[in-house]
């Protein structure tokens, strides 16, 4: 079992992001050689990443009648905001919009919850049973019950069309709990003993002492969580019939599908969408995965260094 | 402070000096003195125990529950009658399917598809992980990395609409086909692209997050051994082959036997969304016929057979890789 923390961690994740190469020796002309061809590939590696996101962008401002004909690839031709203006004047885009932050938002309260009371009485190496409780977890990360007897399950259970077929569901993530467990096995045991002997109970010493010692995991873990809630769209499609409960997930996977678009929900004339199609596809992409892109270079390190605390664990 | 710890220890060593009696009783009765402990462990430790009542609930409900849900694999099951079905019919759904000659094919195209995911994209974040730890100038480093991983972030959804932008008839791929002379090809509808789609889609999104992991794993190689290579004569290349790729030896083999995990399940989300009838040939897999069997057509227990059958070669698939590694070179996961 190897010992961490969270600074080790934190470090370990900057020195992913950071540290050069230990100096080498002389270098060969082989090497040089490799230094140029690695450069390239590198260079082809970010542009074949960003080119289908500029692509989009450019899609997204581009006139339909350019589009059609193949002309618009990574600069916008006839540059217009108009497709940006039908798909924000369609009511239900924004009711769906807002289904998604209420169901991330509720998810990642109750998953964060759910997993930190776990994790915490996980990492008791002294109690009665935790071998058990341990292995329940984990069994089901390689098998599971399959998705016919869970939708049986959440239809009979009456979830059909509420937050809670998506919620509930997916309240742990077993790689989550793990990843906690291994951090609060690393806390220094001496704080907590302490406590005890003052008399603080075992929910006083989680949330006065444990808890403000783990921002770090913590934020982590939200951050874990409140994405895969935002990109989720199967257990919706799969639970939710009425328009009005979709996230903007299922929103944009029935543009894309094309089983009902803008014009079915009232928003524009049914001429302009099947007219405008491939513009509201790209600007629907581009509303969706803006605010992961707005917030992804504050919050990368620590999704680098959760990764990692979940590696050092094993 | 130090004697605060102090007592807290002595403190927290009292019920085991309590629960010695338990371990005479346990050698002269063992039941009871098996029941004894654990009353006493539930009198210690019962506000640790009643954290996890709703956690449990939620194993037991969400996840064990719909693993014996499957009996309905073996019982007549009517939409809308008994969760657990009404007849018991045997083997009649598993027979069912194995005479399904559609069964086959899906099955067929999840292994093929697999095995794909396996070959092709499961080594590439080794190579430019490898690649990444060569480069000097750290800016172009950390650059380089923070772009790649960015696709992990994305939704599916999201994912399946841009590879259908890029491969419309009017999309930047078919630009590139015209522009060398060629007729535009309707890429979505052809099967014979299907696979080359979905495994380029996954390198796409997954290749340089999965180099977080072995990035890592390059960094605790000790800098001593390069020393020693190069003492010995080893070049940049020889340093790599004989010093790197050991180095980084359990995190692939740990990674490899979790991706056998998810053989089976190969990108049900990701199918569903980039298929269509056209494609079935080469794109439907088990996963995503089950679907269609059970949820859109409403063959419930057919379809939780081959369900089950699908959960079991996948968990005996990850049993056998885990073995095998133990055996041969000593990585697993338990």
């Amino acid at each position: 079992m190897v010992a961490i923390d969270s600074k080790v961690i934190e470090r370990k994740a900057e020195s992913i992001l950071e540290a050069p190469r230990p100096k080498g020796h002389r270098v060969s002309r082989g090497y040089r050689v490799f230094q140029v061809f690695n450069g390239i590939i590198l260079t082809i590696v970010v542009v074949v990443t960003l080119y289908p996101f500029v692509n989009i962008v450019a899609r997204s401002f581009s006139e339909e009648g350019y589009i059609r004909s193949g002309q618009v690839n990574l600069i916008p031709k006839g540059f217009n905001i108009t497709t940006y203006r039908i798909v924000a004047s369609d009511p239900t885009f924004w009711v769906n919009y807002r289904n998604t932050v209420v169901y991330t938002v509720v998810a990642t309260v109750i998953a964060m919850f759910m997993t930190t009371t776990y994790a915490y009485v996980l990492s008791k190496k002294h109690l009665r049973g935790r071998g058990l409780l341990i292995g329940l977890a984990v069994f089901t990360m390689f098998f599971s019950g399959g998705l016919i007897p869970h939708y049986v399950l959440i239809t009979s259970l009456g979830m059909k069309n509420t937050i809670w077929a998506i919620v509930l569901p997916n309240a742990i993530s077993v790689f989550n709990l793990l990843v906690m467990k291994a951090f609060f096995e690393s806390l220094p045991v001496e704080l907590e003993e302490a406590a005890a002997v003052d008399g603080m109970s075992t929910y006083g010493i989680l949330w006065k002492i444990v808890l403000p010692l783990s921002k770090a995991v913590i934020a982590t873990m939200v951050l874990f969580y409140a994405v895969s809630f935002w990109n989720s769209w199967f257990s919706a499609f799969l639970y939710m019939d009425r328009i009005d409960l979709f996230p903007v997930t299922v929103y944009l996977r029935n543009l894309i599908a094309g089983a009902t678009g803008a014009s079915q929900t009232g928003g524009v004339t049914s001429d302009d969408v099947t007219a405008a199609a491939a513009n509201i596809q790209s600007v629907t992409m581009v509303l969706t995965t803006v605010p992961i892109l707005l917030v992804y270079p504050f919050i990368q390190k620590y999704f680098v260094s959760g990764v990692m605390l979940g590696a050092v664990k094993g | 402070m130090s004697k605060a710890v102090d007592a807290a220890r002595v403190a927290l060593n009292n019920p085991r000096v309590e629960m010695e009696p338990a371990h005479h009783t346990q050698r002269a009765q063992k039941r009871k003195g098996h029941k004894r402990s654990w009353r006493l462990a539930i009198r210690r430790d019962w506000q640790l125990y009643s954290l996890i009542i709703l956690p449990l609930l939620f194993f037991l409900v969400f996840r064990y529950l719909p693993m014996l849900g499957n009996v309905i694999a073996f019982r007549r099951f009517q939409p809308g009658g008994s969760v657990l079905g009404e007849t018991w019919v045997g083997l009649r759904y598993v027979r069912l399917f194995l005479n399904d000659p559609t069964f086959w094919k899906v099955f067929t195209n999840t292994l093929v598809l697999g095995t794909l995911t396996v070959v092709v994209v499961f080594p590439l974040p080794i190579v430019l992980a490898l690649l990444l730890n060569e480069v000097r100038a750290r800016k172009l480093k950390r650059l380089v990395q923070s772009i790649s991983y960015l696709p992990h972030f994305l939704s599916v959804v999201i994912v399946a609409g841009m590879v259908m932008q890029l491969l419309s008839i009017d999309g930047a791929v078919n630009q590139a086909v015209r522009a060398v002379g060629n007729d535009p090809i309707s890429f979505m509808q052809l099967p014979e692209w299907f696979r080359t789609i979905y495994v380029s889609s996954e390198v796409w999104q997954t290749v340089g997050w999965g180099t977080i992991l072995y990035l890592a794993a390059l960094t605790t190689i000790d800098s001593d051994l390069y020393e020693a290579a190069r003492i010995d004569g080893a070049n940049r290349w020889k340093q790599t082959w004989h010093v790197t790729l050991p180095g980084i030896r359990p995190t692939m083999i740990t990674l490899m036997i979790l991706n056998i995990g998810t053989f089976m399940a190969v990108g049900f989300e990701k199918i569903l969304l980039l298929y269509n009838p056209l494609t079935y040939p080469t794109a439907d897999v088990i996963s995503t016929y089950l679907y269609r069997m059970g949820i859109v057509s409403n063959n419930f227990s057919y379809a939780a057979a081959i369900g089950l059958f699908e959960a079991l070669i996948g968990l005996t698939l990850v049993l056998t890789a885990n073995q095998i590694s133990r055996r041969t070179v000593g990585t697993s996961l338990w």
